[in-house]
């Protein structure tokens, strides 16, 4: 029993992370009709916002320490950063100790706005062009940022720690009545969690409790008669790929403690992350996010030696081999609509 | 000529001649001017063109002619270099059983993950092929290796090591890939005053096979085969409906490419008897896409210009650096020129790929058909202005002749 459930936990942080993914994916795919291959590099591009916060906090000048010395007895050179310099030394500290939550604040408007520039300037000359052609520019476009992100970081990945608040693990078995050190876990892995879940509910809540939100469901069904109705349908379309894109930066910048960031993490995401939207059913947001839980924890599952030791490697290709007699058996996915796509 | 008409013939003839003289075209600059940095015509080099070559035009069967988008393709290349290094490591190191089996084994898997993949189109089988793709890499790179098992050596790479049996292989054979003796490292160096071109065994025997298929890419194109195929890709629906099934025909079409992938694979791997995971990476899926695209798909020539064109400027980029952007510049004051230099610094050396990225855009975005409707789109406009300037013409012996009716 605790081993199930350490399993289950185990598969939560990456199958939180492919519920967002897929989440945005399907968002974009449900009200543009566009396949995104660039969505993976939106999801490195938020992990890269946490190391750029972190470096520009981390921003430093060298004061001269009189209480340290070095081994000739000179006073000892040391890095300040600034933070710590304007706000004062406790204050300053745990600013830059928290980071990566910070940078959440960062994330979100650069996302809105990296979203926004991508459909107004590239994808909306696509919606009359084959789906090919959207993959092949997208595809493009994933190269780019990732050769771009290169260009400024490296290609060897970067830690991003999270606050030493959350350092550590909890030992969940002992609070659920189970044996001490059974089901030991992360603290940061549990936050992150609770965050997608969040952003997912956030999600949902906003299409469907708002007006905005209804316009755009209402959009998804029926674009055209929409915007009869005299309704801007295209300028909201526009802003849910921004929203898409906030959600995959969210879930990389909150990402970058388990893992720490390089540039080609996205494509890596991408690839399972489109599998998950191909299981939940193309076009459907709860499919995406039931997928995505799913997968991850069938992942975890195959990962463990009981699995492997049975059959080799099969945690490299568990998620393939669902998606590959998914897509045979049953071609709409787990949730998705009779009809839509299932050519 | 051949059973080609006049236009495939000529096609045909160009691409043959300029296969067979590509040490001499490829090094049009003396060796130790300036301009030497440009010549592409080392062996090595000119093999990758015609090997990717190959890939690209059977890439082109399917992608070009069908329309299905594959985004594993680079699983049956990487195949194709297993099975060639295994052969070099058991039998012996002559290429011609190396190549045939690297085509069989693709060929085989091309088989079975085509008839899984096609029965989804569109953005499904896109996904589908790449999810192969991604499991083989997986599979090849640390499953495949394990000390029981050990097919692919892993992170390695698979390379042929002295105690290996090869139980074919004569102490009179030379130790490298060879074609009955004759080995694939072996050139003849001709110097002209100044020039120095390579003529290399392995790079004639990529040309010879590259031409070869080039023709049977012709064939297909021109047979009623390909007619069918490009059938699929205007109306598999309406196909569908005259009562013909079309999946045998695009089934056909994917194990023919992934056949073409394997010879690749296994001519990459006589040249250079190392097969490495990477090779399978969707990276690599990409690049044959790109290279297709790039030149024309769906055209015969498109995808040979464009495999050449990609690993040509790879070659370039990737050797210029910013001593030689300040050579470029240097004409420029001494701000603009550091200038410039900060420009162009992150498109160049490593930063080959974000060039090739960007390319790939602006090939997708402007040029769908690629270089060979870029060239016909120009002939277009030199060909409008003649006929305006014979249509003027005629427009003034029309007016002159108004008068009078």
């Amino acid at each position: 029993m605790d081993a199930i459930l350490l399993q289950i936990l185990n598969g939560l942080d990456k199958g939180s992370a492919y519920a967002l993914i897929a989440l945005g994916l399907t968002l974009i795919f449900g009200t543009l009709g566009v396949v995104n291959f660039a969505h993976g590099a939106l999801f490195m591009v938020g992990a890269f916002c946490a190391i750029f916060l972190q470096r520009l906090l981390g921003t430093s000048f060298e004061i001269i320490d009189e209480t340290q010395k070095d081994f000739l007895g000179n006073p000892l050179k040391v890095q300040a950063p600034y933070i710590e310099y304007w706000f004062g030394k406790d204050i300053g500290a745990s600013i830059i100790d928290w980071s990566v939550p910070l940078a959440i604040l960062l994330t979100i408007p650069v996302m809105l706005v990296i979203g926004y520039v991508m459909e107004r300037g590239l994808i909306r000359h696509f919606y009359k062009r084959p789906h090919a052609d959207q993959i092949l520019v997208t595809f493009g476009l994933a190269i780019v940022l990732q050769e771009i992100i290169k260009y400024f970081y490296g290609a060897n990945p970067i830690q991003a720690p999270e606050p030493s608040a959350f350092k550590g693990s909890v030992d969940l078995g002992m609070m659920l009545g189970f044996q001490a050190n059974a089901i030991v876990y992360p603290i940061w892995r549990l936050v992150y969690f609770a965050f997608s879940v969040v952003i997912i509910a956030g999600v949902f809540a906003f299409l469907q409790f708002t007006t905005f939100g209804m316009v755009v469901r209402a959009g998804m069904v029926d674009r055209e008669t929409v915007g009869m109705l005299g309704i801007n349908i295209d300028k909201r379309f526009t802003i849910m790929f921004g929203i898409a894109a906030a959600v995959a930066g969210l879930a990389g910048v909150m990402y970058a403690p388990i893992n720490a960031p390089n540039y080609h993490m996205g494509m890596d995401f991408l690839v399972l992350s489109f599998v998950v939207v191909v299981v939940g059913g193309m076009g459907s947001l709860p499919g995406a996010v039931l997928a995505g839980f799913l997968l991850g924890i069938l992942e975890s599952a195959a990962s463990t030696t009981w699995a492997t030791t049975t059959i080799p490697g099969i945690n490299q290709i568990i998620i393939y081999l669902v998606a590959i007699i998914v897509l045979l058996t049953r071609p709409r996915g787990l949730m998705g609509r009779k009809g839509v796509m299932e050519d | 000529m051949l059973g080609l008409n006049k236009h495939d013939a000529m096609l045909f003839v160009i691409v043959l001649i300029l296969t067979l003289l590509a040490p001499f075209l490829l090094n049009p600059f003396p060796q130790g001017s300036s301009l030497a940095q440009f010549n592409a015509g080392y062996p090595d080099l000119m093999q990758r063109f015609v090997i990717y070559g190959i890939f690209a035009i059977g890439f082109n069967i399917l992608f070009g002619l069908t329309g299905y988008l594959s985004f594993g393709h680079a699983a049956f290349l990487g195949m194709g270099s297993y099975a060639a290094v295994w052969i070099f490591k058991l039998l012996t190191y002559n290429v011609v059983p190396a190549i045939l089996l690297s085509v069989i084994v693709a060929g085989l898997f091309a088989l079975v993950i085509g008839y899984i993949s096609l029965r989804r189109s569109g953005i499904y089988f896109s996904i589908l092929t790449l999810a192969f793709a991604q499991m083989s890499f997986a599979l090849a790179y640390s499953v495949l290796s394990n000390p029981k098992f050990n097919l692919t050596n892993g992170e390695t790479g698979l390379q042929v090591y002295s105690n290996d049996p090869q139980w074919l292989h004569r102490a009179s054979l030379p130790d490298m890939p060879h074609l009955f003796g004759l080995s694939v490292r072996s050139t003849y160096t001709l110097r002209m005053n100044g020039w120095t071109f390579d003529f290399n065994s392995g790079y004639y025997i990529c040309a010879a096979i590259m031409i070869l298929m080039f023709y049977l890419s012709i064939r297909i194109f021109r047979s009623p085969f390909g007619m069918m195929l490009r059938a699929i890709k205007s109306n598999q629906q309406r196909l569908n409906y005259t009562g013909l099934n079309s999946r045998p025909y695009t089934l056909a079409a994917f194990v023919i490419s992934g056949m073409y992938a394997g010879l690749a694979g296994g001519l990459l791997a006589a040249m250079d008897p190392l097969a490495g995971a990477e090779r399978m990476q969707w990276t690599a899926s990409g690049e044959v896409v790109l290279m297709t695209i790039l030149g024309g798909a769906g055209t015969l020539i498109g995808p040979v210009l464009g495999a050449g064109f990609i690993k040509y400027f790879e070659n370039i980029f990737s050797k210029i650096n910013d001593n030689v952007l300040h050579q470029w510049f240097a004409f420029l004051p001494d701000g603009m020129e550091d200038l410039m230099v900060t420009i162009v610094h992150p498109f160049i050396g490593k930063g080959w790929n974000l060039t090739l990225g960007l390319l790939f855009m602006i090939v997708v975005i402007f040029l769908p058909g690629g270089l060979v409707e870029g060239g016909q789109r120009v002939g277009r406009v030199f060909r409008r202005r003649d006929r305006k300037a014979s249509g003027a013409e005629a427009e003034a012996a029309r007016q002159r002749r108004t008068p009078a009716e």
